[in-house]
């Protein structure tokens, strides 16, 4: 591999090859998928002992699962004995995990439980060192990350300045907690990057997003007035960042006697008569319709108004996107249920708002076959209001792409370690 | 008779619609969503009429699941406002599709109501490439004194749980 990878990337343009380089995705997975924090799941996945989620690292299969103990795994799927996966199912109960292939079974904590006909081997096989792989695997807040790197900082640390947001963001918790409801899985025909890009886009939502907002009454077309609102977008460091879009929704504690916005009204009664008194109306029903900015994770996940988008490079070209929609755990039925229906109302392959998106980003990755020498632009973006990021932090306004010039920063430190 | 746009007779309105118009029914909505007449489509529901297209497969109620549709009259018609307004990237212009629905099986017969289920089996094309959609779909058509109406109708993709791609146009 000779590629410079450090002259595909200026502070403010990136070469086109990034998106359409076979040889550089090739890389990207090594440099970038083995050797950083990648999210895997939420601890509602997971939510008891002997549960586990299927996922991936990079394009790696593995399992997540919760011990009996409470203890989180990461575990390659793959038998250690001649390779097939051991679980297929995207989640569910399990005590033991037993490759359906020759019958070797594991631990919920990859440990190697069972060899058939054992006696077959002699002496020959050492139990202990056949576990299924598992890769070091942090929590922060409920968002679940593994990584193959064991000297690597904690993921506190990598998360850094982006654990404040984390935590606003949970907030929509509506003090249940939140919990998982389910997903819309959606590809493209597109790089990677180019949806890493787009969480911290807000310059393409009135244009891209216009039938969205043509579909919300008056006042909910006013909230979404995005680029209108005194947002920012803020370099969080190690290529995370945030974009404030809804400046008034940042924290959901706060304005809790405002009145109820048009499109709650009906919720906020409903929430009435199931006998929730006031205060505990008032929390949900702010917590319902999300929070006002994204938090865009370097490389993967992105913590998006009301859902996770999970990003899943599958090929230079291809690219699998996951919309989790996430509600309140033990929350009001009421309230689950609006939440998933605003998440099918813009997400998902036909939401108002997916399949336009989608189709922007496989128009980039079409455009970008040709003009091989051509840069791509991030250059966009002017001074923040003041004294709305945190002191050091470089930000501009909510149109800025300044969350784009920090995860190429992010990649090319990576790429170039 | 023509099952869309004739009304019944009161003695028809009154009985559930034969296999044979109800068939006759289904085929033509699948030509109006073909030629993407959205707009003669949104007549041919009740007013509570529901039309779902689930994440998973085999579930009884679909308002505690996400779904990929999950419209009542006012969301169809808001949908069908957004894939005709022009403003849509991924329906202006939508994908070419080609539509068959067979295999029927009448599932229960009420007063004036039959339900059906049947195979659709979908191409679309844009872009230079052909994709195929393949679901079960299941039909709740009444016979009202305007013909005959859709009160439900459910698409469970065959690979419902799994990655889709962008769909700009309705199934």
């Amino acid at each position: 591999m000779s590629t410079d990878f450090a002259t595909l990337v200026q502070d403010d343009r990136v070469l086109t090859p990034m998106y359409t380089d076979e040889s550089i995705f090739e890389e990207e997975m090594e440099r970038i998928f083995k050797n950083t924090w990648v999210w895997v799941a939420h601890a509602s996945d997971l939510p008891t002992g002997n549960t586990f989620k299927t996922s991936y690292v990079g394009r790696e299969r593995v399992i997540v699962t919760r011990d009996k103990q409470g203890k989180i795994h990461t575990l390659l799927n793959r038998c250690r004995h001649r390779a097939a996966t051991i679980c297929e199912k995207r989640k569910g109960k399990a005590s033991v995990f037993v490759c359906p292939y020759h019958g070797w079974s594991y631990d919920v904590d990859g440990g190697l439980r069972k060899v058939p006909h054992l006696a077959g081997y002699g002496e020959g096989l050492d139990q202990t060192e056949l576990g299924l792989v598992s890769l070091r695997t942090e929590e922060y807040n409920g968002m679940i990350f593994a990584t193959y790197r064991d000297d690597i900082e904690p993921l506190f640390d990598f998360l850094g300045s982006a654990r404040k947001w984390i935590d606003l963001f949970m907030k929509q918790g509506g003090g249940y907690g939140v919990k998982t409801l389910g997903e819309h899985r959606f590809r493209f025909p597109g790089n990677w990057k180019i949806q890493l890009e787009n969480t911290t886009d807000a310059y393409h939502f009135p244009i891209v997003h216009k039938t969205f907002l043509d579909s919300l009454d008056a006042e909910s077309e006013n909230v979404f007035d995005v680029l209108g609102q005194g947002g920012w977008v803020e370099d969080l460091g190690n290529g995370h960042s945030v974009m404030v879009m809804i400046p008034s929704l940042i924290d959901l504690d706060d304005n809790l006697d405002a009145p109820i916005p048009e499109r709650f009204k009906e919720l906020a009664a409903e929430l009435v008569a199931e006998g929730l008194p006031d205060d505990q109306v008032r929390k949900v029903v702010r917590a319902v319709g999300g929070s006002g900015f994204n938090l865009n994770l370097f490389p993967n996940i992105a913590c998006s108004m009301a859902f996770f988008r999970v990003l899943r490079p599958v090929e230079v070209d291809e690219t699998e996107i996951t919309h989790v929609a996430i509600g309140m755990d033990g929350g009001p039925v009421p309230a689950n249920r609006m939440r998933l229906r605003l998440h099918e109302h813009f997400q998902g392959p036909m939401g108002f708002g997916t399949p336009d998106d989608a189709e922007g980003w496989e128009r980039v990755q079409r455009g970008a076959n040709a003009g091989e020498d051509l840069w791509i632009m991030v250059n966009r973006g002017v001074d923040a209001p003041e004294g709305v990021a945190a002191p050091g932090h470089n930000a501009g306004d909510v149109s800025a792409e300044t969350g784009m010039r920090a995860a190429y920063q992010m990649w090319k430190r990576m790429m170039t370690a | 008779m023509s099952t869309l746009a004739e009304p019944l007779n009161p003695a028809e309105a009154m009985a559930a619609p034969s296999l044979q118009y109800a068939i006759q029914f289904v085929w033509a909505e699948a030509d109006i969503l073909d030629r993407l007449d959205y707009k003669a489509w949104l007549p041919l529901w009740t007013a509570d009429g529901r039309y779902v297209i689930p994440t998973e497969r085999g579930l009884a109620a679909y308002d505690d699941s996400l779904n990929i549709v999950n419209d009542g009259a006012e969301m169809r018609q808001a949908r069908v406002k957004r894939l005709l307004s022009g403003f849509s990237m991924s329906s202006a212009p939508p994908a070419r599709t080609v539509r068959t629905v067979s295999r029927f099986v009448p599932v229960t017969v009420d007063d004036n109501a039959i339900t059906l289920r049947a195979a659709m089996i979908l191409v679309e094309y844009k872009y230079e490439r052909m994709r195929t959609l393949a679901g079960d779909v299941v039909y709740r058509i009444v016979a009202t004194e305007d013909g005959l109406r859709l009160d439900q109708k459910v698409v469970t993709l065959v690979n419902c749980d799994d990655y889709q791609h962008g769909i700009g146009y309705l199934l």
